[in-house]
């Protein structure tokens, strides 16, 4: 097997704080090869933002990397110096952050902001660097390129502001994107064009991309492979049709329960019974085991994440029967 | 449904006005065609909702969702057009009846960090309101908000952190509880269950659906996902541009949409399936709210636009009993 693009391996991320050690990613593992789409799923709290990035050295303290290695390709950038990261950030590795303003900054105006991220990385006039701009947002679908990159963030509405991140991204065609719940606020319209650009991306230039997001319509449309994750780990992983057709993980099977299209209007939506469990106060074993509908004497020791194949696996005990469900929603 | 609606606008409209700067007069230097324009954000806008209704508000990004339901919130002021509740002008209520109008419209915001003072712990954010307007008295706040943290499904345990400390569905579950706080009428959801993952988000809905029976609470409900919409809403506005151009109840409009752009936005609705999808760029060209198209504002991406769309506006009309399109097409030939 050649090395993939990223390969992540063992990755824990602990917040140490005042209440106890908050083990938000606690042994995830990813690969990922050039030109690949990589769903990332999972409930709401279970170390998908956090891990994207820890892949980038980009978590605050006191949350902190304690194990684990990101190797991208070959390189180990878990300990890598500041100086290295900065390097690879936005130019080979571009992250779009689940919330735009941790990208923008609310008292420079748009343009200044793509300007300066144009030449970060590339010795181009600023010229040159405003008309990049100009051709970023226009494929992401903002009208009137010149006001709006004279205008400031507060000035854009929610969704605009989301897909000016996701034109700086854009703009150096990195080796990888990370995109955090990128088009969470995007109408269908909106969204199916930046969906082009990002398959024509990964498409042309070979461009892989790991896709943070709960809505599992994105993911079947547009990913190769999904990853569904649960209070900090990986616990089920597969192509979009084993994820989607014939899901084993009771968790992933309840969350395409859960999805209201296939629902009938006005009854109440079918839904995972109980909380998210607080990860400072994980139960023994399965984290899953109080709102499973499967448990048996075995759940209370952990299962390791095992399957068919290394990318066809799921962690669980009594796995969900393999039927085959090739339906749309 | 008789009674004189809880919300009621009329030709509501917001625009915002805008000065060059700095970097606008360095734009115009190299050639850009920047002008002190105003942005029309919202239109003259007119709907009436009726107590206990839920009405889905969807369009595009940027047509004037947010702004017009900070608007019925209170919280930004309208630049024309009057908005009544349960019947009485807004402006003409003395200071003490608007401040219970405010108090009763509560919004949950888009952007839950923007919208979370980062420097208050959990237990504030959403205790404070409650106890400054008299709802619980200052002891028991602590288990009034433990409580209501528990009806989002957040653990009582995080009472005590900060915003940051939080994942981005989790944050915006604390948007919802801070607002349920302080008992509303009418809660103006703003992508409230956006980062949310389905099962949680089914959650969320259950919830908003049975406070609908047990309080009769109103909703204006904006969404981009339209399985959501779809499946809780009564009747559902279509937006485009800074105005409403379809109006219907929601089984009608999905069943049937009647607006052009209506039906493009239910056929580029994603389904969960197991068939990777070749997505298509937009059609044509996507208009600016800082440029709006003349006549009629969807003409430019709009697969029927005839020559009179481009000079004529088409007026929101009745269709059919309860139904309301802005199309030009409704007048020539049937849609
Ligand atoms: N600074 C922090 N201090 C303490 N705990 C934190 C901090 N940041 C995140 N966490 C916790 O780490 C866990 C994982 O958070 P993360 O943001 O990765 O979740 P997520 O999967 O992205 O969720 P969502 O879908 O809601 O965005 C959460 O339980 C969160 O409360
Ligand atoms: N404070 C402001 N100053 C200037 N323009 C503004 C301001 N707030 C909003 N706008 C403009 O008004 C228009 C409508 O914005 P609004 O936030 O209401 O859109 P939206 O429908 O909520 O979009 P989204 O789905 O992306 O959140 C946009 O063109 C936006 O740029
Ligand atoms: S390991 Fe046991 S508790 Fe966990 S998901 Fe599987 S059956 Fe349920
Ligand atoms: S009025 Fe004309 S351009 Fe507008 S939606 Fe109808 S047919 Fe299309
Ligand atoms: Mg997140
Ligand atoms: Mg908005």
């Amino acid at each position: 097997m050649t090395e993939p693009l990223l390969r992540v391996d063992g990755l824990k991320t602990h917040f140490l704080t005042r209440a106890g050690t908050v083990k938000a990613v606690d042994g995830v593992d990813l690969r990922l090869d050039r030109g690949e789409i990589l769903g990332l799923v999972g409930e709401s709290g279970s170390g998908k933002s956090v891990t994207g990035q820890s892949i980038l050295g980009l978590v605050d303290p006191p949350g902190r990397v304690v194990g684990g290695r990101v190797l991208f390709q070959g390189e180990d950038l878990v300990g890598a110096g500041e100086k290295r990261l900065r390097a690879i950030r936005g130019r080979r590795i571009a992250m779009i952050f689940q919330d735009p303003m941790m990208t923008l900054n609310p008292v420079l105006s748009i343009g200044t902001q793509m300007v300066e991220a144009v030449r970060a990385h590339e010795a181009v006039s600023r010229a040159e660097a405003w008309e990049r701009s100009r051709r970023a947002l226009a494929r992401v679908g903002i009208a009137s390129p010149d006001e709006r990159l004279a205008s400031y963030p507060h000035q854009f509405s929610g969704g605009m502001r989301q897909r000016v991140a996701i034109a700086i991204a854009l703009l150096h065609s990195p080796d990888l994107i990370i995109a955090d719940e990128p088009t969470t606020a995007l109408d269908v319209t909106i969204q199916a064009q930046i969906l082009f650009e990002v398959q024509k991306l990964c498409h042309e230039t070979g461009t892989a991309l790991i896709w943070v997001t709960h809505d599992l319509a994105v993911v079947s449309a547009l990913a190769d492979r999904v990853a569904v994750m649960y209070a900090g780990r990986v616990v089920e992983t597969g192509t979009v049709a084993e994820i989607i057709g014939a899901p084993r993980h009771p968790y992933t099977r309840g969350l395409l329960e859960s999805v209201p299209s296939r629902n009938r209007r006005g009854v109440p939506l079918r839904s995972i019974p109980g909380m998210t469990p607080s990860v400072l106060d994980l139960p023994e074993g399965c984290a899953f085991r109080p709102r499973c509908d499967r448990p048996t004497a075995a759940c209370t020791t952990m299962p390791e994440l095992a399957g068919e194949r290394d990318d066809r696996a799921w962690r669980c005990w009594n796995p969900v029967a393999a039927e085959v469900r090739g339906d749309a929603a | 449904m008789t009674a004189a609606p809880i919300i009621e606008l009329d030709g509501l409209t917001k625009r915002f006005s805008r000065k060059l700067d700095v970097v606008e007069r360095f734009a115009r230097r190299l050639g850009a065609a920047v002008d002190d324009r105003a942005v029309q954000a919202v239109s003259g806008v007119d709907l009436s909702i009726a107590e206990g209704e839920v009405v889905g508000l969807v369009g595009e990004s940027g047509c004037g969702k947010s702004t017009l339901g900070r608007m019925v919130a209170g919280i930004l002021p309208p630049s024309a057009g009057t908005l009544r509740w349960r019947g009485r002008d807004l402006r003409e209520l003395s200071p003490a009846d608007r401040h219970h109008a405010n108090l009763k419209i509560q919004m949950v915001f888009q952007d839950p960090m923007a919208s979370l003072n980062p420097r208050l712990r959990v237990a504030d954010i959403v205790g404070e309101a409650p106890v400054v307007h008299g709802l619980v008295p200052r002891r028991q706040a602590e288990d009034y908000v433990a409580a209501t943290l528990r009806q989002v499904g957040l653990d009582p345990a995080y009472l005590r952190r900060y915003p940051h400390q939080f994942s981005g569905g989790q944050r915006q579950r604390i948007g919802i509880a801070r607002a349920l706080a302080v008992k509303p009428d009418v809660l103006v959801c703003d992508e409230s269950v956006a980062a949310l993952d389905v099962s949680i988000q089914a959650q969320i809905i259950n919830l908003f659906m049975r406070l609908r029976e047990e309080l009769s609470l109103t909703y204006l409900f904006i969404s981009h996902d339209l399985g959501v919409v779809e499946h809780i809403s009564d009747r559902t506005a279509i937006m485009y541009l800074g105005r409403i151009v379809e109006l219907a109840p929601t089984p009608e409009l999905f069943d049937k949409p009647n607006h052009p752009y209506a039906k493009a936005l239910l056929d580029e609705a994603p389904r969960v399936s197991v068939e990777k999808r070749r997505f298509a760029p937009i059609r044509g060209e996507i208009p600016s709210p800082l440029d709006p198209p003349a006549g009629c504002a969807f003409h430019p991406r709009c697969p029927h636009a005839m020559p009179r769309c481009s000079a004529e506006r088409p007026a929101l009309r009745a269709i059919a009993p309860r139904r309301w399109s802005a199309c030009h097409l409704n007048e020539t030939t049937g849609p």
